[in-house]
């Protein structure tokens, strides 16, 4: 492995660099928000990042995609982190897709992840069922019927659920709710007979869905992996979404901080720029050391998956709880020191603030992966 | 990659040979080697083994074998480290000289200096001590007032030094003087002498670990030859700040790994089941366990930034200014790590004297977490290093 980046990899950073700067600032999030845009994404925007190989950065050739590697889809996560580009990126090429390269059939595989690759499929993972991320506590149930199954209950936070294509429903065959086993997961058509789908734009502008599946009648081809195992698939494809998610958000604080120490040397207050004050300068210091920490461990995490090394579920929780905590301290500490201006709403610094607690809460807060990191430590 | 496997093969027979079996079991704190005209050996494999070091050069592996080190690649230099590690061999030397003045004198002294004090630094003939903080001069350190007169041939310094380290078991030191009192930055010089010479005194400072690490040093017209005098006269605070470099990066290593001093090799999680209890495989207080969990995410995401700045290093990617940001954060971790062990151990870690009730592994903790405290303020303190990245990384204006 190596921190340094082979000229590939460099070469790929900085055209995602351009392109997103150039396509989708963060006026672009703003206007979608305003205009209540249908999708919550720029439909158009989305094709030309699968043009651009960014849908399909981890899929094998054999199956449509560039193979580019977890290192390479965190570096373009990384730059559509730093102008908040709404896209559906986490949900379908990394979450989903994983999901697919871990415990998807040949044929399931060949189906869909091409049209992942052309960006003419979206896909969403419909898997926790409250207010927390808690991949184990599964109350949908998926009843033995004939040949098939009959699925029952209601999914929330769904990333990109209203728009996507196809779902990845986990639900349970077996054991009660908290159980790891008895969890299967299941590909189903988003507009199958039984399943409806409400919208909810949350406070980053981005959207999530509650599904409800009622009598959902689906084929046992429709099964990803094996019946009672999906957890493991389940949790091994979160490990690379939170990785993955981890690079968007590292993004995402690096720029609110650079908007930050820009403004620091900008403002005049008493006469003097308001960056030689000390009591901003040790902060802004300290949130330096702290993103530096970032950086490392989300590129270690990243070649963890590549390599297919066995600490990618340690590394998948440290470098969440540790990126998590730094967005979420660098993004209040922006408001904080861009002053009376950093609590408008005209004002961009507050997108990342809203952007920080949502993708904090996405597969599993920064309390959620120090308690796993301690369990898989043995401590 | 095939030479380098031909070189691993010749260190692992080499290290067969030389490093003698004691020399691979955990060193006791009494047998650490610090080399010198005085120095004595509790184990005299301890000597062997520096001797051997030193004569291969591989106490300094990297420097250039024309002064004595072991003129290694890097690459080198990692297969040596590795093989090292995988027999446990203790360090041959701990040294001032390998670790902060070598460096500089590599980089700033004449080709004279360089022949005549660096390979005594490599075989540990010669223990130096640093001359830097004065009772005036702390985070302030340009405001140092020790001055050195030339006179004739010879520099006549007089004044005093304080936090010098061992300075009583010291046979040289290196010591910023005045040279100029006109001005600040551009007054002062890097001066080397012998300790033995006339006019100098130490006086060892207790601290409230009950060790007496540091002294008081003073200068009574003590006559130091010009010769002595490295680099430029008032250039001397360039490599003063370039030390300092090195000594942080010394010091910011502390904060690593999940292994204490005091005690056998366990870390704070082992620690904190021994002495709070094991619930089902868990820490039991839920507390403590949460505030270890948070440290040694810290620790391992800091060890990961290590590795990354070396080898972004060795690719030539700018990493100025990063001592400091592994200095601040190295410390702080460190006196973080004890501040934990006291929480875990209770009343278990606040004795004072070995006895039936304390072992000498929790009382070796009780003092080193009291030596901690230093971490974050000798070699500039934590307050200067968020100054040092405020203004030169993030560019922040005074």
């Amino acid at each position: 492995m190596s921190f340094v980046l082979s000229e590939e990899q460099q070469i790929l950073r900085d055209s995602a660099k351009g392109f997103i700067a150039e396509k989708s600032p963060v006026t672009e999030l703003r206007r979608l928000r305003d205009s209540k845009d249908a999708n919550g994404f720029d439909s158009a925007l989305w094709s030309q990042m699968a043009e651009m190989g960014f849908a399909g950065i981890v899929i094998p050739e054999e199956y449509g995609g560039v193979g580019f590697g977890y290192r390479g889809l965190g570096l373009v996560l990384e730059e559509a982190g730093r102008s908040l580009a709404a896209s559906p990126l986490v949900s379908t090429s990394l979450l989903c897709t994983s999901a697919l390269l871990i415990g998807g059939s040949e044929e399931q595989k060949k189906t869909l992840l091409p049209e992942v690759a052309t960006g003419s499929l979206v896909m969403a993972m419909a898997m926790d069922e409250g207010a927390h991320h808690a991949p184990a506590k599964i109350a949908t149930t998926a009843d033995k019927d004939g040949d098939g199954f009959t699925i029952n209950g209601t999914k929330s936070f769904v990333l990109d659920g209203h728009v996507a294509g196809k779902l990845i429903v986990a639900a349970r065959t077996h054991s009660e709710p908290g159980d790891k086993t008895g969890i299967t997961l299941f590909v189903v058509d988003a507009d199958a007979d039984g399943i409806s789908r409400d919208r909810h734009i949350m406070v980053d502008s981005r959207n999530t869905a509650e599904i409800t599946f009622k009598d959902v009648k689906v084929g046992h081809d429709h099964v990803l992996g094996n019946v009672d195992g999906g957890f493991a698939i389940l949790d091994e494809a979160l490990d690379r979404a939170r990785i993955g998610l981890s690079a968007e958000m590292l993004g995402s604080a690096q720029e609110a901080y650079e908007r930050t120490m820009d403004y620091l040397k900008e403002r005049k207050q008493f006469g003097v720029v308001i960056g030689s004050f000390q009591g901003l300068k040790h902060r802004a210091a300290k949130m330096f050391c702290e993103l530096e920490l970032c950086k490392s461990v989300v590129a270690d995490a990243l070649d963890a998956i590549d390599e297919r090394r066995n600490d990618v579920p340690q590394s998948a929780s440290l470098t969440k709880a540790r990126v998590g905590a730094t967005f979420n301290e660098v993004s209040s500490e922006a408001v904080q020191m861009h002053g009376g201006i950093g609590v408008t709403d005209e004002y961009e610094i507050g997108f990342f603030l809203k952007r920080a607690r949502v993708a904090d809460a996405t597969f599993g807060n920064v309390a959620f992966h120090s308690q796993r990191y301690a369990e898989l430590e043995g401590y | 990659m095939a030479d380098l496997e031909a070189f691993r093969k010749d260190v692992q027979a080499w290290l067969e040979e030389n490093c003698p079996p004691s020399m691979r079991t955990p060193m006791p704190e009494e047998e650490v080697v610090w080399g010198g005209r005085n120095a004595t050996y509790r184990n005299p494999d301890s000597k062997k083994w520096l001797d051997a070091m030193g004569a291969k050069g591989w106490t300094a592996p990297t420097w250039p074998a024309a002064y004595g080190g072991g003129g290694l690649s890097k690459d080198e230099n990692m297969v040596l480290q590795q093989e090292l590690r995988r027999i446990k061999a203790r360090p041959a030397l701990n040294s001032f000289g390998l670790w902060m003045l070598g460096p500089a004198l590599l980089e700033f002294a004449s080709e004279e200096q360089k022949q005549r004090f660096i390979p005594e630094i490599v075989r540990g003939e010669i223990r130096w001590c640093q001359g830097y903080s004065e009772p005036g001069a702390g985070s302030d350190l340009a405001g140092l007032q020790t001055s050195a007169e030339l006179t004739g041939d010879h520099y006549v310094v007089n004044g005093q030094k304080v936090w010098t380290s061992y300075a009583d078991k010291a046979d040289w030191i290196f010591c910023l003087v005045r040279t100029d009192k006109t001005v600040k930055h551009d007054g002062i010089s890097f001066l080397l002498f012998d300790m033995a010479s006339e006019g100098v005194s130490t006086k060892p400072i207790r601290l409230i670990s009950g060790y007496s690490p540091f002294c008081e040093t003073f200068f009574d017209d003590v006559k130091v030859p010009a010769e002595q005098l490295i680099g430029e006269v008032n250039k001397g605070w360039t490599i003063a700040k370039r030390l300092l470099q090195h000594e942080r990066a010394m010091i910011s290593g502390m904060g690593l790994g999940g292994a204490l001093s005091g005690a056998t090799g366990q870390t704070l999680a082992g620690a904190a089941k021994e002495y709070l209890g094991d619930d089902g495989g868990k820490v039991a207080d839920p507390i403590v366990r949460e505030h270890i969990t948070k440290h040694n995410m810290d620790s391992k995401a800091f060890a990961l930034t290590m590795r990354r700045v070396q080898e972004e290093a060795k690719a030539a990617n700018d990493v100025s200014a990063t001592s400091s940001v592994f200095k601040y954060f190295g410390t702080e971790l460190n006196k973080r790590k004890y501040e934990l062990l006291i929480e875990t151990m209770g009343t278990k870690m606040l004795g004072w004297e070995p006895d039936d009730t304390y072992d000498a592994a929790e009382i070796g903790n009780t003092r080193a977490w009291l030596r901690s405290k230093a971490n974050s303020i000798e070699g500039g303190t934590s307050e200067v290093q968020l100054n040092i990245i405020a203004k030169r990384v993030l560019g922040l204006p005074d």
